[in-house]
């Protein structure tokens, strides 16, 4: 009987302890491997990958199977300039011999009638000799000169780039020589950044399954020819690089990193990894936050289902349930000294405590004093109260993977009944830990806890982590709201609703595990 | 260690006969000016430069006790005098609460806060333990939509805008400003009541309030007036409380 007690115990620690740990990474159909810049086209967010594998989706949260490129080559990577939408994507005729390809389209969504794809020719090449493999192209354009640029090159030789014509995706000067900014490595393209050209390319190797070295890593230049240095001083030319984000967890071989700006500095990037053990070691997708560290890019991580205290930046109070707090181990009182005595001096009194761990508050307990209604929200000095402990958890749809393009398929977004989500993230809905009072929008833009979840999209939250790593946090509607609002703290007191401000740290909040 | 320990204890015991007598002066202070209020002199006053309410009827504090969500609650919907929570007083309207005789004072602070302790003190009243009732009358040149009253208070209070109660905030606490933020709310064009309990458990308390703008940002363009002020009472008609 013991022996079954503590096994029940530890099996409930450890589903306690997995469900905490729980990353979530985008759903549905994922498998690619060399995924381009992850892209939006008419409500629609698309990545194209080796092989001519394309895929889509309506939220950038569960993604399916799309329709394939004419061309059918190794890694391509696409951009939007004007009317058109730029790819390239190379082949390999020889072990370094290569060409990269454009490829035009006025759009990407294969039900419009624009929807038809040009061959734009041949912008780089290897020749098979020279030291380069035209290959895995990366496209960048500048965004302080409106320069378009190509990074390419894998293994065998240089990183190398060459300028392109923006207006026709060709490049500018077919006879000018390509710089060389970097080797030993792939998958390279350039971003920009508060003054600086970054440079990431993936280093390590790839194709191997969970046995693949894939790591991606970064330099940055002044110029946008480089050269390219790392945080140690060592020249990307000669090897150096900023480790950016490594295997971690049960996924194996981040590369071929991908911008996506959301605007209002809210930045993420894509990725695949060469395994996610998670689904049979196959090559996927990812879509996480990109935060910015003293003058380098960090890979952020995917909210993890848990239980927090939501701190305001700006304020440094949590957000609470406007109910009167009870001290975490009841009103303090005057004690005589604790077993085996206390530090010396202190004897007994108010400050000798109990002698022994206080536990958590019993929220089924305290929460009996509770109004049996909605409940205002406000914030307060964190005590490790019940009032004031959120469990945040994803609210996602039994998906139908044999059919996600089902319209009765409560996993498709484009069903109303589906939770949906968003670019790399899935809804969260906010709850006291313990209880089902849940957090919600009100019309007027005020915040509310209702007595229970009921899937309405006031109560479902989006969670955008910030390049400071602090999070937005915007609800997925608002009743009879005009324009987007998010979770804003107004005072030191009250938090409310209100317009995002990316200047401001009122609508920037920490997670802390309490 | 015997002998360190005892020299503590002596300290403290001199510290804690400081502070007894302190408080004790404090409990039954002489009649000490409020160097930050003075008696308004003007029919009307614009908000200070960051929007903040400067002139206020404020009632002579009444003894009260506790600072909890629930203890506020419960002291504030007691019935101390007729109509309290819809009376637009005058300056020097007397009433009876308990059987002592408290005057509501037309005040206004040179600074951003109205300092409650030294009204009180200057009244020759407590300062601790204490529920002061202040209100003031904001002329809007609008109707104004989607603003938020703001305000800070040592220690809880509650706060009502023409009637209706917007804030609550409790504990012992000090002024910050913007500490409590009330929802949104639409001030009308012309006068606007703006009432406020304060409780105070001991030391210091003040309290400040201004309105926001849907940006957040401080209404400048409100006015105060009280209607008729008073000469100021001379000290000798100043009651003290038993």
């Amino acid at each position: 009987m013991k022996k079954i007690l503590v096994t029940a115990i530890f099996m409930l620690v450890a589903a306690v302890f997995i469900r905490d740990s729980l990353v979530f990474a985008i759903d549905g159909e994922i498998r690619i491997h060399d995924p381009s810049t992850v892209i939006f086209c008419d409500g629609k967010y698309y990545t194209y990958g080796t092989g001519g594998t394309s895929l889509v989706s309506d939220d950038g949260w569960t993604w399916r199977r799309g329709v394939p490129l004419p061309r059918r080559g190794l890694a391509p990577d696409v951009i939007h300039i004007g009317d058109r939408y730029l790819l390239y994507i190379a082949a390999n005729s020889g072990p370094t011999k290569a060409d990269i390809n454009l490829l035009t389209n006025k759009t990407l969504d294969p039900n419009s009638p624009d929807y038809k794809w040009e061959e734009g020719g041949v912008v780089a090449s290897s020749d098979g000799i020279e030291d380069c493999n035209a290959i895995d192209p990366g496209v960048f354009l500048d965004p302080t000169t409106r320069r378009l640029w190509l990074t390419y090159g894998s293994y065998f030789g240089y990183i190398r780039l060459v300028e392109l014509d923006p207006k026709t995706g060709k490049r500018l000067d077919p006879n000018e020589k390509p710089h060389n900014i970097a080797i030993n490595s792939e998958a390279s393209i350039m971003i920009y950044h508060d003054g600086w050209y970054y440079l990431l390319v993936t280093h390590g190797s790839c194709c191997r399954g969970a046995d693949s070295g894939y790591n991606i890593r970064a330099g940055r230049a002044k110029n946008v020819t480089g050269p390219f240095i790392d945080n140690m001083g060592v020249d990307m030319i000669q090897g150096g690089g900023k480790l950016f984000v490594g295997s971690s967890g049960r996924v194996i071989g981040p590369g071929h990193f991908g911008l996506f700006d959301l605007g209002d500095g809210v930045q993420r990037f894509s990725l695949h990894y060469e395994a996610d053990l998670d689904k049979g070691g196959a090559s996927v997708l990812d879509i996480r936050p990109l935060q910015w560290k003293d003058g380098w890019p960090v890979a952020g991580e995917n909210l993890r289902a848990g239980t927090y205290q939501v701190e305001s930046l700006r304020t440094g109070t949590a957000l609470e349930l406007a109910v009167e707090g009870f001290p975490v181990g009841g009103r303090p009182v005057r004690r005589g000294p604790p077993p085996g005595g206390g530090p010396p001096g202190t004897g007994g009194g108010i400050f000798a405590g109990t002698g022994k761990p206080i536990p958590p508050q019993d929220v089924a307990e305290v929460s009996t004093k509770w109004p049996a209604g909605n409940i205002d929200v406000r914030m307060g000095n964190y005590l490790c109260q019940a009032q004031q402990r959120w469990t945040i958890e994803p609210v996602t749809s039994a998906a139908d993977a044999a059919n996600p393009a089902n319209p009765a398929n409560p996993a498709n977004p484009a069903n109303p009944a589906s939770p949906g989500g968003s670019l790399g993230a899935p809804y969260f809905k906010i709850t006291i830990a313990g209880t089902n009072r849940t957090l919600a929008a009100t019309e007027g833009g005020e915040l509310v806890a209702l007595p229970a979840f009921t899937g309405g999209p006031e109560q479902l939250w989006r969670f955008d982590q910030l390049a400071d790593g602090s999070w937005r946090i915007m609800p997925k509607a608002i009743p009879n709201a005009k324009a987007p609002l998010v979770l804003s703290a107004v005072g030191s007191s009250f938090a409310t609703l209100a317009k995002f401000d990316p200047m401001s740290e009122k609508q920037r909040w920490l997670l802390k595990t309490p | 260690m015997n002998m360190h320990f005892k020299q503590i204890k002596f300290v403290a015991a001199i510290a804690l006969s400081s502070l007894l007598l302190l408080a004790a002066a404090s409990e039954v202070a002489a009649q000490t000016p409020p160097v930050t209020l003075t008696k308004p002199t003007s029919a009307e006053k614009a908000s200070n430069p960051d929007g903040f309410i400067q002139r206020w009827l404020v009632l002579e504090p009444i003894a009260a006790n506790g600072l909890t969500d629930s203890a506020v609650q419960s002291l504030i919907k007691k019935e101390y005098f007729p109509n309290q929570l819809t009376v637009i007083p005058r300056d020097g309207d007397e009433l009876t609460v308990g059987g002592t005789e408290l005057t509501w004072h037309a005040v206004d602070t040179v600074n951003y806060n109205v300092n409650l302790f030294h009204f009180a003190r200057a009244q020759g009243k407590k300062t601790s333990d204490v529920l002061f009732w202040a209100v003031t009358v904001i002329n809007c040149p609008r109707e104004m939509r989607d603003v938020r009253l703001s305000i800070g208070s040592n220690a809880a209070s509650v706060w009502w805008v023409n009637g209706t109660e917007v804030i609550g905030i409790y504990g012992d606490r000090q002024t910050v400003i913007d500490d409590g933020v009330s929802k949104r709310l639409t001030l009308n064009k012309g006068p606007n009541v703006v009432r406020a309990a304060i409780v105070n458990g001991g030391g210091a308390t003040d309290f400040c309030a201004r309105f926001l703008d849907a940006e957040d940002k401080p209404l400048k363009e409100i006015t105060v007036s009280l209607g008729e002020v008073r000469a100021m009472p001379s000290p000798a008609k100043t009651r003290r409380q038993p």
